[in-house]
Parts: C-alpha cells; sequence; structure tokens
C-alpha cells in the first residue's frame, strides 16, 4: 500500500515534506502582525499581512499537494 | 423599513430558483434515496469543485455573513480572527481528513460517532460523541434563522401578532421539503448557485463601496482609533490567538464538516479543498471589512435605520449598508445570497444531525435490526425534527439564548478532539479515560462561559499578569490530561483490546462494499 499513501504515512521519505504545512502556523504570534505600518493601499499592515497569508498558505498546501501525489 | 417591492421581487426569484433546483437534485448523481448513505451522504460521489462548493456553503453561512461584520462593526479588529481561524484549519485538514475519508469508506462509516464505535468497541463512547455532535448542532441551525430574519426584515416585510414568523417558517418548510426529498444533493446543488452569488455580491461592495467613501483609507479611518488594531498586550494576543487556534480545532470536528468531508469521491478531493478552500477566508477577510464600510458610511447615524438598529442591533450594519449603497434589485441579490446561504449550511446540519440520531441513537440503542429503508426513513423524519426544533427554539426564546448556545457548541465540539484526532493515529488512548475526559471538558467548558455570563475568553491570572484564553482551549487541556493520565491507569491492566479497524484502512483509496458497517 506504500505507493497509494500520499504522505498520509510520515515514514514514506516524503513525510519531511509535511513539515512545511507549519510554516502557516507563525501567523499564531500576533504581535509581529499587530502594527499600522507598513500601510499597503490603504490597509493597514494588520489587514494586509494576514490577507496575505492566506496566498502563502494556499501556495504551501498546494506545493505539499503535488509534493506528495502518488505519481 | 418600507416595504422595498424590486427587492423582494428578486428575493423571491432567487428563492424560488433554489427551490426548483432542491427538488431537481434528486436526480443529480442519481442513487437510491432510501439508503442512507445515499441520501444522508449523497453516495460519496461528490468531486473536487462540487466539495468546494459544498464545503464552502456549509462552513461560511448566513449567520457568518451577518455576524462577523457585526463584530467589526461593534469591536474591530477582534473580528479579523475570523481569517488567521481560517489559515491554520487547512493544514490539519489536509493531513488529517483523508485518513477519516479513507477509514470511513473502507468500513461504511457515515458519522465520526461511526468511527468512534468501531476503533474503540465502546459504544457509549460513541454515543457521547454523537450527542455531543447535536448538541453542538442544534443552537447553529438557529442562527441561520437570525440571519435569514434579519434581511427579511430590512426588505420591510414587518408582519404584526401571530404573522410575525410567517416568513422564516414558509423557509424553512421549503427548506424541510426539498430535504426530505433530495438529501444532501439538495444543499450541495443549491450551494453552488448561492457561493456565486455571495463572491459577485462581495466583489461588488469591495469595488463600489471604498470608491464611493473615498478609497480604502477612508474606510479604515471611520473606525475608531483604539479598535483598529488589538490592544498591545499579552493577555490580549493570547486572546486572540486561542480563540482562532481553538475555532479552528473545532471547526472540522462538527457534524456538517463530517458530512461534507465523507460525501466527497476520494482522498484526493479532500486534500485539493484544503488547499482550494481558503478562497473562502479571503472572501470572508473581506465580508468583515463589510462592516468598517458600513461605519464608513454612517449608517448607524441615519435616521432610517434607527428603528431597525434598535430590533436587530450590528447584525443590521450589513443590510443597512447594502440598502444604502445599492440599486434595489442588487439589494434584493444581495439578500437573497444571505437567505440562501441561511439554508445551505442549515440543511447539511440538520442531515447531519439526523444521520447521527439514526446511526448512533436509533440503530445503537432503540432498533438494531432496523432495514436500510427504516433506517433512512428516520433519518429523513429527523431531520425535520431538527428544523421543526431550531424554528420554535428561535420563536419562543430570546436570540440571545442561540447565541450563547453557539458559543457553548464550539466549546463542546472540541471535546470530540481527543478521541476522534489521536484516535485517527493511534487506539492507544482508553476508551472509558476518554470518556472521562470528555465529561470532564464539557463541564469544566460550560462552568467557565457561564461564570463569564458566557464570554468565550477567560481571564487567567498567573503571577500578576493576565493571560486571555478562549475557554475551548482550556477545557480541551483537561480534556486531553484526564485523557492521557487515566490511559495510563486503566491499561496497566492489559486486556485485548477492540477495535475492527486495520492500520490500511486509513489509507484505503476505495470502499470493501456499500454502505453499512
Amino acid at each position: 500500500m506504500a505507493d497509494n499513501r500520499d504522505g498520509g504515512g510520515a515514514n514514506d521519505g516524503r513525510g519531511g515534506i509535511l513539515l512545511w504545512l507549519l510554516v502557516p502556523l507563525l501567523v499564531l504570534y500576533v504581535p509581529f502582525y499587530n502594527k499600522m505600518d507598513p500601510v499597503l493601499f490603504g490597509f493597514p499592515f494588520f489587514y494586509w499581512f494576514q490577507l496575505a497569508w492566506i496566498f502563502v498558505s494556499m501556495v504551501i498546501t498546494a506545493f505539499v499537494y503535488y509534493a506528495t501525489e502518488p505519481k | 423599513m418600507p416595504l422595498n417591492i424590486t427587492a423582494l421581487v428578486v428575493f423571491i426569484f432567487f428563492f424560488a430558483l433554489v427551490t426548483f433546483i432542491g427538488f431537481a437534485a434528486a436526480n443529480w448523481k442519481r442513487g437510491d434515496l432510501d439508503q442512507l448513505h445515499e441520501w444522508g451522504l449523497a453516495g460519496g460521489k461528490f468531486g473536487t469543485l462540487i466539495t468546494w462548493f459544498l464545503l464552502g456553503g456549509d462552513l461560511y453561512t448566513a449567520y457568518t455573513f451577518i455576524a462577523v461584520p457585526a463584530l467589526a462593526f461593534g469591536a474591530g479588529a477582534l473580528a479579523f480572527f475570523a481569517v488567521p481561524y481560517t489559515i491554520v484549519v487547512y493544514p490539519f485538514v489536509f493531513i488529517v481528513f483523508p485518513r477519516l475519508w479513507s477509514v470511513a469508506r473502507a468500513r461504511g462509516y457515515i458519522t465520526a460517532a461511526d468511527f468512534i464505535r468501531g476503533r474503540y468497541g465502546d459504544r457509549w463512547l460513541a454515543l457521547a460523541i454523537a450527542l455531543t455532535g447535536i448538541l453542538a448542532t442544534m443552537p447553529y441551525i438557529a442562527l441561520q434563522l437570525i440571519g435569514l430574519e434579519v434581511v427579511i426584515g430590512a426588505m420591510g416585510v414587518q408582519l404584526a401578532g401571530a404573522l410575525v414568523y410567517l416568513p422564516l417558517i414558509i423557509s424553512f418548510a421549503i427548506l424541510a421539503a426539498f430535504d426530505f426529498f433530495s438529501g444532501l444533493r439538495a444543499p450541495a446543488a443549491i450551494a453552488i448557485v448561492k457561493d456565486i452569488m455571495i463572491y459577485i455580491t462581495v466583489f461588488a461592495a469591495v469595488i463600489v463601496i471604498p470608491y464611493e467613501v473615498g478609497g480604502w483609507d477612508k474606510v479604515f479611518a471611520a473606525v475608531p482609533s483604539e479598535k483598529l488594531l488589538l490592544a498591545d498586550n499579552l493577555g490580549t494576543y493570547t486572546g486572540y490567538a486561542t480563540l482562532f487556534l481553538g475555532s479552528a480545532m473545532a471547526l472540522f470536528l462538527y457534524p456538517h464538516s463530517v458530512t461534507g468531508v465523507l460525501s466527497s469521491s476520494s482522498r484526493h478531493v479532500i486534500r485539493r479543498n484544503a488547499a482550494l478552500l481558503p478562497a473562502y477566508s479571503f472572501l470572508l477577510g473581506l465580508i468583515a471589512l463589510l462592516g468598517f464600510m458600513a461605519l464608513a458610511v454612517g449608517v448607524r447615524e441615519m435616521p432610517a435605520y434607527a428603528a431597525a438598529f434598535k430590533q436587530y442591533g450590528p447584525n443590521f450594519a450589513v443590510p443597512a449598508l447594502f440598502l444604502q449603497v445599492f440599486p434595489s434589485w442588487f439589494v434584493g441579490f444581495a439578500f437573497a445570497s444571505i437567505g440562501i446561504g441561511a439554508l445551505v449550511p442549515a440543511a447539511i446540519m440538520s442531515i447531519a444531525a439526523a444521520n447521527l440520531f439514526t446511526r448512533n441513537i436509533y440503530r445503537e440503542f432503540i432498533n438494531p435490526n432496523c432495514s436500510p429503508a427504516a433506517e433512512a426513513r428516520t433519518a429523513k423524519t429527523m431531520s425535520l425534527m431538527a428544523k421543526v426544533g431550531a424554528l420554535l427554539f428561535i420563536m419562543l426564546l430570546p436570540h440571545e439564548y442561540a447565541i450563547q448556545m453557539q458559543l457553548l457548541g464550539g466549546i463542546w465540539i472540541i471535546h470530540t478532539f481527543p478521541a476522534m484526532i489521536f484516535g485517527l493515529y493511534t487506539r492507544w488512548l482508553n476508551s472509558k479515560a476518554l470518556l472521562i475526559g470528555w465529561a470532564a471538558g464539557m463541564l469544566c467548558g460550560t462552568w467557565m462561559a457561564a461564570s463569564l455570563n458566557f464570554q468565550a475568553i477567560y481571564p487567567l491570572v498567573i503571577g500578576g499578569t493576565t493571560i486571555r484564553v478562549y475557554i475551548a482551549i482550556l477545557s480541551v487541556l483537561l480534556n486531553f490530561a484526564l485523557s492521557v493520565g487515566l490511559t495510563l491507569v486503566f491499561n496497566m491492566s492489559k486486556r485485548a483490546q477492540k477495535d475492527e479497524t486495520l492500520p490500511s484502512d486509513y489509507f484505503a483509496l476505495e470502499g470493501i462494499g456499500g454502505g453499512g458497517h
């Protein structure tokens, strides 16, 4: 079954890629982005950073998906 | 509010359209609707795109679309917790939920509690999980009605006396009928229409309104400066972070989320959706900002909306904003997207609660030898009862109760985490230990919330510093500690552990036969 594991099992040599999924969790460190500056298109940093982080998180998840999908 | 005929006509047109779609959905991806897994999971046939619409329509509800901007309108930055909440949830879904899909497909599980029953061989733990799911879902269904009520009121439909709830009753009667008839296929088909309408509405709003008020900087300038950012202290930071982390841990434990996951056609569909669903998070972030736009347009100060704000509170911020800036026909369209946005999750939630009742209470404890047809019939009846219950809840009790109950629901459902999520990886935990941990966590969480008069965040004072922590996180830590600690004690007397699942089940790509385990 190992060839079907699509990264679901951590011991197949591709498990390390899953660690990338911890990156979105950096949003837990709130003081980093609880700021006004830099302002972007009128958005305070607090707002545009969190919105931008959605895309970072999507790209990482998509990357991990393609890296672990069985060929 | 004066009666807005144009808006009402557009609203009714779209309601009629989705009613038609709801009934027609019975023939979509045709299956025998007298089987529970066909009625209640649509046979598990939904691909990536439909699952995306279904889960999007399911998780981002009408109440969310009213309440999140209302929170931004009243409390400012705190409302933006909805964004990181839905950021951290998807990597978690990506890793964990394909395992649930696989074991459910391999063993014919329809509910989370089915999995608990099979994994731990303990019907009482499964009952606890099922009851928690039903209890957490009921007030959530009721809250959808509040979203519907606000937009109907905003179109000036104000009936007196006994007729006051007539529009809600009609809406829910329609919902109940197509649900009964088509099962999960109905909300899935309607979700496609509803989600497209929501995207159009929100994109129109974020393009038109900032332009009208003179740019995004004017939108943010309208927020009182002390509310534009979180207060700069440790307690506020821990409060914000634990609130979104705890909400994220809870989200996919809700029965309606599990139903959405299990109705998909493969584990790859779930993995793909973990990368695609954040598109809705972006939408939700924009929706939160509608609260700030309502401040910038100044709807609260306008005499035309004074009475409605008095009646609905900050929940009226978004309807007032739309009435103020959009032409009537588009107001009808936007309100229809919110109104239909109430029907989709309410449908899925009542189906999910009905599946739990049927599988884990009726078949387990009342009628173990029921036929598949009787099982499906029971579920259909129960989904009807769930809707009547929610309707009575809103009609007979103050709305405050539904909101408090939903807050408690989030705190309750997280207590299924140890049994469910750890259970997907290991059979080590003892089912009696999990049951005690669950009970202690439920009691502790409920007590903490009640003692704060139904606040979500508990101020812990440690060595003179106040650390604010979401009650769900605090109480689930107690649950974890007891589940692990008591497992160590109970497992000292080694007995054979019951477990019908095999390690390979958690990676299964296909089922070993139809429904029923």
